[in-house]
């Protein structure tokens, strides 16, 4: 019984560890979902953020001034006055006095169905403002300009709205960063222990090299190398999954492609990219530190 | 040295060896001539005593420092350890890589001492495949590939016929005339001897050396 003909100028070193241990399907399918929803927490937060940065940019470029008449000025008139002294401040860009339907609209919840009495009120009613996106005016500015020309006017530029938006996408945004590191740490956990289920598996192997002169350093390398290319294979896997999930997603989110509550974009399909990485540096550091633990007790 | 909590299975066993010595560790079974090369080639530690090699207590060295010695050191196991995922091949060139040179510098050495033990028809079997004197060769070519300072070699003669065994032998007086240190514990009493080389011989854990047995070689 010959083998082929061995030629040792082709020879290739082959891995100390043996290479089935490598493709533990099991390690492949745990980190492979982790990555998975790690991917899906960027996406989710990528997209919260989007629409937060969406809703407070259009928020921030228009205020609403309620102007309500006084002396003997009718409502229309000094809407129209108030639109025109707005217009003349910097940092507005436009202002409109909005029709009187406009402003029974927003009071008719609480008169009930009255409309077509209202006109013998004095209503107030409402200016829309559009602001220079680059430099907006104040509130503080508007209502100065107001006083100034004596009308009695209540300035409303959204920041009550703007700052609760600003809260909420902070508290998303956070608990997302706490989910990653939530998934980073079990994805470390999980290679620690495979880790560890190696090195007592091989102990045979790491004995050897040892007693042939291997460092420490070199033996917790092997491991090292295994498990990040383990986890870089499965990160890819899940930041495929998740990316194709974005798609979906991004495809049945209709028209534009924006999903009314998370707008996803192509670019933020990026967002995945560097899930292999990661995942991979998140197992080399797990496997490193555990295996230099593990083999320094031996 | 005792193992663990165990008896004592070496006992005021005091020894020298000059650089470049030929010797053979002989005894019953049981007498301690594996446990004698395990403290040399530093797999287990003396319980007291100590252990200096190359001029330098290896008792007291940290763990750090291990891999230093130990590269310059072959051991041809009693159970071989062979890795058996590993081609004849791969299992030979070990030392070397774990030593960190290039396969370019060593590749041809490797195939060269395969064929001279025997195994150059098997350089890509793996262990289990291979006959017991082949593992032994195997073995035999690990240890001595790296052209060790110190070469223990632990029966390395157990599993071969007479041919082989000097075959061997002259391997290992090869090397020692090139300047290795050799220290081979055996039971085989021919092989001794005939080589006319310093016997240490073990008995229950105490050491006696005799004097060079046989005809001069
Ligand atoms: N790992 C171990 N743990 C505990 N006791 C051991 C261990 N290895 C050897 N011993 C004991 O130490 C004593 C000496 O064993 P050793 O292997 O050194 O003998 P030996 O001379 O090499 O024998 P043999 O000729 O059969 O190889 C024996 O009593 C053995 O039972
Ligand atoms: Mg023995």
């Amino acid at each position: 019984m010959t083998d082929a003909p061995f030629d040792p100028a082709r020879w290739r070193p082959a891995s100390f560890l043996p290479d089935e241990d490598a493709r533990d399907p099991a390690l492949l399918f745990v980190i492979g979902v982790l990555c998975f929803l790690a991917c899906l927490t960027a996406l989710g937060v990528i997209a919260a953020d989007r629409a937060a940065s969406g809703w407070s940019s259009q928020l921030r470029s228009e205020a609403t001034v309620i102007v309500r008449a006084q002396g003997g000025e009718t409502p229309d008139a000094a809407a129209a006055r108030a639109a025109e002294v707005l217009a003349g401040v910097a940092g507005v860009s436009e202002a409109r006095a909005l029709e009187k339907e406009k402003a029974y609209e927003l009071i008719r919840p609480w008169l009930g169905d009255v409309a077509a009495d209202l006109d013998d009120l004095p209503v107030p009613r409402l200016v829309a403002v559009g602001l220079d996106r680059r430099k907006p005016a104040t509130a503080a500015t508007l209502s100065a300009a107001l006083k100034g020309q004596g009308l009695d006017a209540v300035v409303d530029d959204h920041s009550v709205w703007l700052k609760d938006i600003r809260h909420a996408a902070g508290v998303v945004r956070w608990t997302g960063v706490v989910i990653f590191l939530l998934i980073a740490g079990a994805a470390g956990a999980v290679v620690a222990y495979a880790t560890r289920a190696g090195l007592a598996a091989r102990r045979d192997v790491v004995e050897v090299l040892h007693l042939t002169g291997a460092e420490d350093a070199q033996i917790a390398n092997l491991f090292e190398l295994r498990f990040a290319r383990v986890a870089a294979i499965a990160g890819a896997a899940g930041a495929l999954a998740a990316g194709g999930l974005g798609v979906v997603l991004r495809l049945i989110g209709g028209g534009d492609g924006i999903t009314p509550a998370l707008p996803i974009a192509w670019i933020d399909l990026l967002a995945v990219l560097p899930c292999p990485v990661l995942a991979a540096i998140v197992a080399a550091v797990a496997a490193r530190l555990t295996a230099r633990r593990l083999i320094r007790q031996l | 040295m005792r193992y663990g909590r165990g008896p004592e299975v070496l006992s005021d066993v005091s020894l020298s060896l000059p650089r470049g010595s030929f010797h053979f560790v002989t005894g019953p079974s049981g007498a301690g001539k594996s446990s004698l090369l395990k403290l040399i080639y530093l797999a287990a530690r003396p319980s007291s005593g100590a252990v200096r090699l190359f001029g330098e207590d290896v008792t007291t060295l940290g763990g750090g420092d291990l891999p230093r010695i130990r590269r310059r050191i072959g051991v041809v196991f009693q159970d071989l350890l062979l890795l058996d995922h590993l081609s004849a091949f791969d299992n030979t060139a070990l030392p070397l890589r774990i030593a960190g040179h290039k396969p370019s510098e060593y590749r041809n050495d490797v195939a060269e001492l395969l064929t001279w033990v025997g195994l150059g028809q098997r350089m890509n079997a793996l262990p289990p495949t291979l006959a017991g004197g082949e593992k032994q060769r195997l073995a035999i070519a690990r240890a001595v590939v790296a052209r060790p300072e110190i070469l223990l070699a632990d029966e390395p003669t157990g599993n071969v016929d007479h041919e082989m065994a000097l075959r061997i032998y002259r391997l290992f007086v090869e090397l020692n005339r090139l300047g290795t240190t050799v220290i081979i514990a055996t039971h085989d009493q021919d092989l001794v001897a005939r080589s006319a080389r310093p016997v240490l011989h073990l008995d229950k854990g105490r050491l006696r050396p005799l004097p060079p047995q046989g005809p001069a070689a």
